[in-house]
């Protein structure tokens, strides 16, 4: 497992005349964490769905390792080596917890033995191994983030895009998080986009951070930079009145 | 024997030999069991089998059909067709029956699942398919049209042309229910199989992780028509009758649907467990019927039974029964 490269060129995407994403480029190099931030509604979500698959662009094109993936299904996408969480987690409900990491790590690995042993490896590093029998349902909104996690990370991507895996957590469980992508990147050399609102994470984790507001990109550099970038202070502080 | 290893997999023992043990006990029934006990037998392997196939589609891949009287219909008129016109025996007969099936169930699977038909939507994409197969054969005289098709009675035993009397069939669909319970064990500890379940939990997070959608359903939808075409072709020499306004009934294909639901969607063990309950209930209720002498009393009865075990076990009595048995490793 070893990172691949993203790039979107001048992606756009809208709905019946919204204008959810307005050409956005941006490059993750191979092996890079980078954040992507901006308020709610800003078109983050959309952004990844468009990386994912769930939907086609209007215009522009995703790359991952320079060959063209922007219009693919979801499920060739992944085959493709990109890992996604869903915002709103989307468990298996009915499935063990097992069950549920063992159908990503099926997409590598078609034995279920081999598969399952994959999926109980990639739990205990998750620290969800003891839950391995609970039904999905059961689980705290916390353990449901992680199994995301676990899930998408089962299908041993290049690229993993995680959506807001950290909201809901405690600052104790942020860090564990936090500790535990940065150990993952540095040990495969994952690349991995995060959409955060958790400054904290994204400070320790984000080597460069890319701005977007009203579906267009406002701002790129890295977390120092970004702080101090007068348009990303007032998009997210509301523009400073003349005194 | 590898095959049969992996099969039983992680199974537990006791499990493996109870199951035996019952595959004994029903191998020697008929030398042991009376003429009415075994048409009650002959009934449940029959609703088990049934069960077990449109459990793939709606207990495993999550999609509902309500019109599986469509593929049962088809298996079984195409092959008694075969043998009333041409003498062309069922063992034949029933690949042209379960082909025509397959393309049925490929037909209304493209269509909805293509289209993303979800729920009761594509539930009443599957009515309309039986509904109006029913009306055409109405006025397909080669089927008989509305007056039926009919199959000469024979008593005499005649493996090839699967002619002879209760004790043949009795064996048929024994190996048919437990061909199919083997089937269903091997896909579930298949990736297919796991891939059905993560689609019918959540599509969307399926094609996430690689789970192809529209190929998987496409396939549920192909194997659960094969195998209820083979139920059909069974039924249509074992009862040799077929009538359009019964064999693509609505009430066929729910009478399809009861066994899974009341044993327990998507578990191996529901459809039989389903098939004993309800089969028993249903004689059980007649002989009270006949009994009281109220006209009509079966039928409450019968309703009232089923009301009573969807309210207290909604996931079905096998799961109950499973936990009460300890053969459960999930934790709630």
């Amino acid at each position: 497992m070893s990172g691949a490269r993203l790039d979107l060129e001048g992606v756009t995407k809208h709905f019946r005349g919204l204008r959810a994403v307005h050409d956005v480029s941006f490059t993750v190099p191979a092996g890079a964490i980078h954040a992507l931030i901006g308020p709610n509604g800003a078109g983050k979500t959309t952004i990844f769905n468009m990386i994912a698959g769930v939907f086609a662009p209007n215009g522009g094109v995703v790359r991952l390792d320079g060959k063209a993936i922007s219009g693919l299904r979801p499920d060739l996408i992944c085959d493709a080596g990109v890992g996604r969480t869903f915002q709103l987690v989307k468990p298996f409900k009915g499935l063990s917890v097992l069950e549920n990491v063992t159908v990503g790590a099926l997409h590598r690995k078609p034995r279920l033995a081999e598969a399952q042993d994959s999926a109980a490896a990639i739990l205990s590093r998750l620290g969800l191994y003891d839950r391995r029998h609970q039904l999905a349902e059961s689980l705290t909104l916390p353990d449901r983030k992680r199994l995301e996690v676990a899930r998408a990370l089962a299908t041993e991507p290049k690229l993993l895009l995680l959506d807001e895996v950290m909201a809901g957590l405690r600052p104790t469980e942020v860090d564990v998080m936090v500790g535990f992508l940065r150990e993952l990147n540095q040990r495969t050399g994952l690349t991995i986009l995060l959409i955060e609102h958790v400054m904290r994470a994204v400070m320790a984790l984000a080597a460069e951070v890319v701005v977007v507001s009203y579906g267009e990109k406002i701002a790129e550099g890295t977390p120092l930079e970004i702080t101090r970038h007068q348009g990303v202070l007032d998009v997210y502080l509301g523009e400073q009145e003349e005194l | 024997m590898s095959f049969v290893r992996r099969l039983a997999g992680n199974a537990p023992p006791r499990i493996l030999w109870s199951l035996a043990i019952l595959l004994a006990l029903l191998l020697v029934a008929p030398a042991v069991l009376g003429k009415y006990w075994l048409s009650v037998l002959i009934l449940i392997l029959y609703f088990a089998f049934v069960g077990q196939a449109w459990n793939i589609m709606m207990g495993f891949a999550g999609q509902l059909s309500l019109g599986h009287a469509l593929y049962a219909g088809l298996g079984g008129y195409i092959a008694a067709g075969l043998y009333f016109h041409y003498g062309i025996g069922p063992w034949a007969g029933l690949f042209a029956g379960v082909a025509v099936a397959v393309l049925a169930g490929a037909i209304v699977g493209y269509l909805g699942f293509r289209f993303s038909l979800a729920g009761v939507y594509f539930a009443l994409l599957t009515i309309a398919f039986a509904e109006f197969t029913r009306l055409a054969f109405d006025h397909w005289q080669w089927a008989g049209g509305s007056g039926g098709l009919f199959l000469k009675v024979e008593h005499a035993t005649d493996i090839v042309n699967l002619r002879g009397g209760p004790v043949l069939f009795y064996y048929v669909i024994l190996a048919l229910a437990a061909g199919a319970f083997i089937l269903c064990r091997a896909l579930l500890r298949s990736r297919l199989g796991q891939y059905w379940l993560a689609i019918r939990e959540d599509a969307e997070a399926a094609q996430a992780v690689g789970v192809p959608v529209l190929r998987c359903k496409m396939i549920a939808i192909v194997i659960s028509a094969a195998l209820t075409a083979l139920a059909g072709v069974w039924n249509a020499f074992y009862y040799n009758n077929l009538f359009p306004e019964t064999a693509f009934a609505m009430g066929r294909s729910i009478e399809i649907t009861l066994a899974p639901i009341i044993g327990g969607l998507g578990t191996l063990f529901g459809p039989i467990v389903g098939a004993v309950v309800l089969t028993g209930l249903g004689e059980a209720f007649t002989d009270l019927g006949d009994v009281l002498r109220i006209p009509g009393i079966k039928q409450i009865f019968y309703g009232l039974a089923l009301l009573v075990i969807v309210m207290y076990r909604p996931a079905g009595v096998w799961p109950w029964l499973a936990n009460k048995l300890g053969l459960t490793e999930r934790q709630s």
